[in-house]
């Protein structure tokens, strides 16, 4: 993505005034100007708000091959309008042809998944560039054979904004009014179907009635979205805000609401931007605008995010590896020596790859500062609470042995990393009932108490 | 319509070759179900391409490839990162980095486009130019073709698919054995040191190899058509994975042969001008694809439907004796048609009926049926596999002798009779020889 | 495959061993049930009648189609023949007395919903389409998670919650459907030791309140202890009724120690000799 930045200063725009910017910003830029913004924005906002359930309902790429397949209806619908006397560019008609491709490309992969052994993704694949080719097929064939010419057809590919009249824009934008309506209506419905289809049937809901409002929505936002962004790049319109969104939010109501205004935020900025500078098509700039909000949210994201998972990792991998050398302090000094380690048992016992460099003086801070242990000549010494700990921690291995032999059955499924760590896993009352079964086994565990000098 | 070789060797060639090279790499992408990963590595390869040529400022075919290969790579390392890191389920990572991708190629080529120098274009970017590759000064006579110095004439596109093809080939061809392991189960294959994770980077990078070489010739579109559409179909016609990569092969060169000429020929039909010729090979795949849905001989639409009919006819042809063999025990010889009829509901009697009396298993005298002799031998080895079964599935696999009838009535269809000389089933009939 | 083959057969009843349980208003009545997946029969001519105000066990070895019973009493999987009844009507009519305890993995647990939205779903079908979810349903999803120990986790969101946890919310989103009749698949698969005990304790409540339930169950050992009736399934029904008279070394042997992998060889070869 380097290269944006660059090829711009390469290329020399002549930037547009401070003033003309504001202007466009605060719609004051001109009548049409101003509502193919607002189309765009509502667009972006129903795009983002059916997204979520695009994606929730694991058919973010299913709408990759529906606006795919919206090229061969829009090149129909132009010459059957053409033959029937109806203006062929009238934008109404050709979504109308969009739509119904559109529909018959999804109805294709529900085929090809129901009666051939195909995947998903090869399903996909298939309708997509084969729709796509046979709308490359008719778009050149009206080039070369009508008499009007192709002209405008392709806009629908890439999107053009500029070539929007003030009613496409209403069009667009009402379509998107109503799909966010309706998504709101149907919140609560659509939820139960993507969490849990087979709930839902049994409940008695018609899962099919809800999937085909679903997947309507989702089509007449696709439709709608073609000449904004293109057909290609819908379907970023569609996910990229979801998926964004999700990364900030565990509740779906919020994750709505996030969604729809990303969207909006990347419609409006992505259209300001291509009415203000020149050679900059809307579809491209709303796409990379979300791209980067994308890029943000997983960078930057509390929880999710990928810093501050790697923030928590980090501190667990730190705490482990801090109770590894407690218990192995320990150790020695149940055994009759010292609650000690030297230096060269401490690097043995912290190896973790090219790392163990930095980690081990940070484990050792880390115990120095929790006053666990003291240093020493060659190592480190467990102080009385260290002791204490350490023992809690011996204790905590010993169940987690006992859990493995009785819970052989379920236990797998609770082992998220090594042996060593898993003691952080089992709940309290689970460490009362091991300990009693260790007692009948005559181990017993000491929580550290009458060990400490 | 004529093809003549000036206008349309070279097109069909750079058709062909691209689909070959597209559809045997595919067979691999729809087995370790990333067909989408194609679709994405065409898409995203662009900004490569864009950024490699406002790098070098010329379309020298290295630094395409490189680009290329660079955005391919890019693409299948940040779809992992985002899967992995940011937990995005894979469809959605995929849909995200690809259109990002795309969307900055699109931003980037426009402002390359500005400077004028370029023939770098978007839309043909996603259909080709097939239709430039003209050889001007191209023989007459497909004889005039073996003159070694005409090949000089070859354009740019056409070598450089005929390396790539042959690379991928030999790609596929000499590591067949380790793409199939890492296909099937990659761990398997990494512990046989053959590192899977490796082997999916390489195949990545042919893919994006790929389709930069198909680009100018046949567009990205036709490269995903290509990558996906013969194998998919070859994956249906077979079982064996070397079987499926040589019919893949066969059916990409169909595609390419076979959607150039539709591309001419068919317009020309209704006297118009040709259309799109790598629309229409994508068009020609996805008709390929119908017919094998429908066509193929063991996972085929019709063939299954046959099947389940040959079966269900049988099944009622046997009934019928049956039931007549089974009055004939208690002494009617002969039984009136709506009697049987009755006694086989759920079957097409009428068709069971006119099959076993062609067939001489069945008289029909004036509406009473009786069997013939061969119609008894016949009925008769039904009547066996069918009280041997009841016997088995008292005997041997403990079910109550009240509940072995519709069992057996399933098992007595088939050709085989299970062990054990009993002469009497569980219900104290006799079992015939 | 076999839909128009198997007839409504010879005599009733349940299978070798088991008494025919019919009662007028038995909650759920299985006749003839067959259901294959593709050429593999998964079920074979299950007959079964539930009586009322139990706790029934469902018992097999693996693969024995003990979940796809219960998908093909739901409707969830075809059924190749036979017919499923609920309270001598149509699974249509009792829809709302039917509650459903799916398996555990059958969902997405990264999914955007907290405890307390995914009980409140089991209330959808009172609040209906379009409706939002209103307090009063709030407080009753709150009160069903109360019921199964989970009050306190009722905001968190689903994937922090451990396994044994979520199984929970899945029983009180079951309680809050408030159904007569209780189908669970494998409830305690895989949970602690806490809440195994909160779902007996919950399964013996519904009991007390006169409700039928019927779980698939893996675990031979506890199944004396936690339930009154028992079907072992291998296919077919091996062996239904008390657990005191029905769960017998003999039938167990019978069960799991079956031959019976010689019917599903003898189906394919159906299906293959209707291939030549």
């Amino acid at each position: 993505m380097a290269g944006g930045g660059g090829s711009i200063a390469v290329v020399g725009d002549e930037l547009p005034g401070w003033s003309e910017i504001i202007e466009t910003l605060m719609f004051r830029a001109g009548y049409n100007t101003n509502i193919v913004i607002m189309g765009t924005t509502l667009l972006g906002l129903a795009a983002g708000v059916i997204g979520v359930f695009a994606l929730l309902r694991k058919r973010s790429l299913m709408t990759d091959a529906l606006s795919h397949a919206t090229l061969p209806g829009i090149g129909l619908a132009f010459l059957v309008g053409g033959w029937m006397g109806v203006d062929g560019r009238s934008l109404a008609v050709l979504l109308l042809g969009a739509t119904v491709t559109g529909v018959i490309g999804v109805v294709c992969i529900q085929g090809i998944l129901r009666y051939t052994r195909l995947r998903e993704d090869a399903a996909i694949g298939i309708v997509l560039s084969v729709f796509f080719g046979a709308g490359v097929v008719v778009l050149s064939y009206i080039q070369v054979n009508a008499a009007s010419g192709a002209a405008g057809l392709n806009k629908f590919i890439y999107g053009q904004t500029a070539a929007m009249s003030e009613r496409d824009a209403m069009l667009m934008g009402a379509i998107a009014v109503v799909a966010v309506v309706a998504t709101v209506l149907f919140l609560k419905e659509f939820a139960l179907v993507c969490f849990n289809e087979s709930f839902a049937r049994v409940n008695g809901w018609s899962v099919s009635a809800i999937d085909l409002i679903m997947m309507g929505l989702v089509v007449a936002v696709t439709v709608a979205g073609l000449q904004a962004v293109g057909l290609i790049l819908v379907v970023a319109m569609l996910i990229i805000p979801a998926v964004s969104a999700r990364f900030w939010s565990e509740r779906l109501w919020a994750l709505v609401v996030l969604a729809g205004l990303i969207g909006a935020a990347s419609g409006y900025f992505g259209s300001v931007v291509s009415a203000l500078m020149p050679r900059k098509p809307a579809g491209a700039v709303i796409v990379l605008t979300s791209g980067v909000i994308f890029a943000i949210s997983m960078v930057c994201a509390p929880k999710r995010g990928v810093i501050s998972a790697g923030v928590r990792r980090g501190m667990v991998s730190l705490r482990i590896a801090g109770e590894h050398l407690l218990e192995e302090a320990y150790g020695r000094g149940e055994s009759g020596g010292r609650f000690a380690l030297t230096s060269r048992e401490i690097s043995r016992a912290v190896r973790i790859g090219v790392w163990s460099v930095v980690f081990g003086p940070v484990v050792r801070a880390g115990l120095y500062w929790r006053r666990l242990a003291r240093r020493t000549r060659d190592g480190i010494e467990l102080t009385e609470e260290g002791v204490r700990q350490g023992a809690r921690v011996r204790r905590n291995h010993r169940l987690w042995e006992q859990y493995l032999v009785s819970y052989a059955d379920i236990a797998p499924s609770h082992v998220d990393w090594s042996v060593d760590q898993v003691e952080h896993v089992l709940s309290d009352e689970l460490i009362r009932e091991l300990e009693t079964q260790l007692g009948a086994r005559g181990i017993v565990v000491s929580d550290g108490v009458g060990v400490a000098r | 319509m004529e093809l003549s070789i000036g206008a349309d060797l070279f097109p069909i060639l750079a058709g062909t070759l691209a689909a070959v090279t597209c559809g045997v790499l595919g067979n691999f992408l729809v087995l370790r179900r990333l067909s989408l990963m194609g679709d994405a590595i065409s898409h995203s390869v662009l900004p490569g391409l864009v950024i490699a040529f406002i790098v070098t400022s010329t379309r020298d075919p290295v630094a395409m490839f490189i680009g290329a290969a660079a955005a391919g790579v890019a693409t299948v390392v940040l779809v992992e990162l985002v899967k992995k890191l940011g937990r995005v389920e894979p469809g959605a990572a995929m849909g995200v980095v690809f259109s990002v991708l795309f969307a900055l190629g699109v931003l980037l080529i426009r402002q390359v486009e500005h400077l004028g120098q370029v023939d770098l274009d978007a839309d043909c970017v996603l259909h080709g130019q097939l239709e430039t590759l003209v050889w001007y000064g191209a023989p007459d006579t497909l004889s005039g073709l073996l003159d070694w110095g005409t090949f000089g004439a070859v354009p740019r596109q056409v070598t450089m698919l005929v390396v790539v093809c042959i690379a991928a080939s030999v790609f596929v061809a000499v590591l067949f054995k380790e793409l199939r392991i890492a296909a099937f189960d990659s761990e398997l294959a990494t512990t046989q040191g053959y590192h899977a994770g490796v082997l999916h980077y390489v195949l990545m990078v042919f893919v994006a190899v790929a389709t930069v070489a198909s680009f100018e010739a046949v567009g990205s579109i036709m490269v995903i058509a290509m990558l996906v559409c013969p194998a998919a179909a070859a994956r249906l016609m077979t079982d064996r994975l070397g079987v499926q990569v040589w019919i893949s092969v066969l059916l990409a060169i169909a595609c390419g042969v076979g959607g150039y000429i539709a591309a001419s020929a068919v317009p020309g039909w209704f006297g118009k001008d040709s259309v799109n010729a790598a629309g229409s090979m994508a068009l020609v795949a996805g008709v390929l694809l119908v017919v094998v849905v429908f066509a193929s001989p063991r996972h085929g639409v019709v063939h299954r439907w046959a099947r389940r009919r040959s079966l269900a006819r049988g099944m009622a042809a046997d009934d019928l004796l049956a039931a007549l063999y089974r009055r004939k025990e208690v002494g009617e010889a002969s039984v009136g048609v709506g009697q049987v009829a009755a006694m086989l509901i759920g079957h097409s009697f009428g068709k069971a009926l006119r099959g076993a009396v062609r067939g001489g298993h069945v008289s029909n005298d004036d509406g009473w049926l009786s069997l013939t002799d061969t119609g008894e031998c016949a009925a008769a080895r039904v009547i066996r596999r069918h009280r041997l079964w009841e016997d088995y599935l008292v005997g041997e696999a403990g079910f109550a002798p009240d509940h072995v009838h519709d069992p057996a009535e399933y098992l007595e269809h088939i050709p085989v009779e299970p062990s054990g000389g009993a002469e009497t089933d569980p219900h104290g009939r006799s079992i015939p020889g | 495959m076999s839909a128009s083959k198997v007839k409504k057969g010879s005599g009733g009843g349940g299978g070798l061993g088991a008494r025919p349980e019919h009662s007028s208003d038995s909650p759920l009545s299985i006749h003839a049930v067959t259901v294959a997946y593709h050429r593999k029969p998964v079920l074979w001519d299950v007959d079964y009648d539930a009586p009322s105000n139990q706790l029934i066990a469902i018992v097999g070895p693996n693969g024995a189609g003990k979940s796809t019973l219960i998908k093909a009493c739901l409707g969830l999987v075809p059924r190749a023949s036979g017919e499923v009844e609920f309270w001598g009507g149509s699974y249509r009519q009792a829809r709302s007395r039917i509650g459903y305890v799916p398996q555990r993995e059958s969902v997405d647990w990264d999914f955007p919903v907290s405890a307390l939205d995914v009980v409140c779903m089991g209330r959808y079908r009172k609040i209906g389409w379009c409706k939002p979810v209103t307090r009063s349903h709030k407080e009753a999803g709150l009160e069903c998670l109360d019921r199964v120990g989970m009050r306190a986790y009722a905001h968190r969101q689903i994937s922090m919650l451990s396994g044994g946890q979520q199984q929970r919310v899945f029983l009180a989103r079951a309680l809050a459907q408030e159904a007569d009749l209780y189908f669970m698949d494998e409830p305690f698969a895989g949970v602690d030791a806490a809440t195994e005990r909160a779902i007996v304790e919950v399964l013996r409540e519904l009991k007390g309140q006169g409700k039928t339930v019927i779980a698939v169950h893996h675990d031979l050992q506890t199944v004396a202890e936690y339930f009154d009736r028992v079907i072992l399934l291998n296919m077919r029904v091996v062996a239904a009724g008390a657990v005191e008279d029905v769960f017998t070394r003999e039938n167990l042997h019978k069960t799991y120690g079956g031959r019976l992998t010689l019917l599903s060889e003898a189906a394919e070869a159906i299906a293959r000799a209707g291939g030549r």
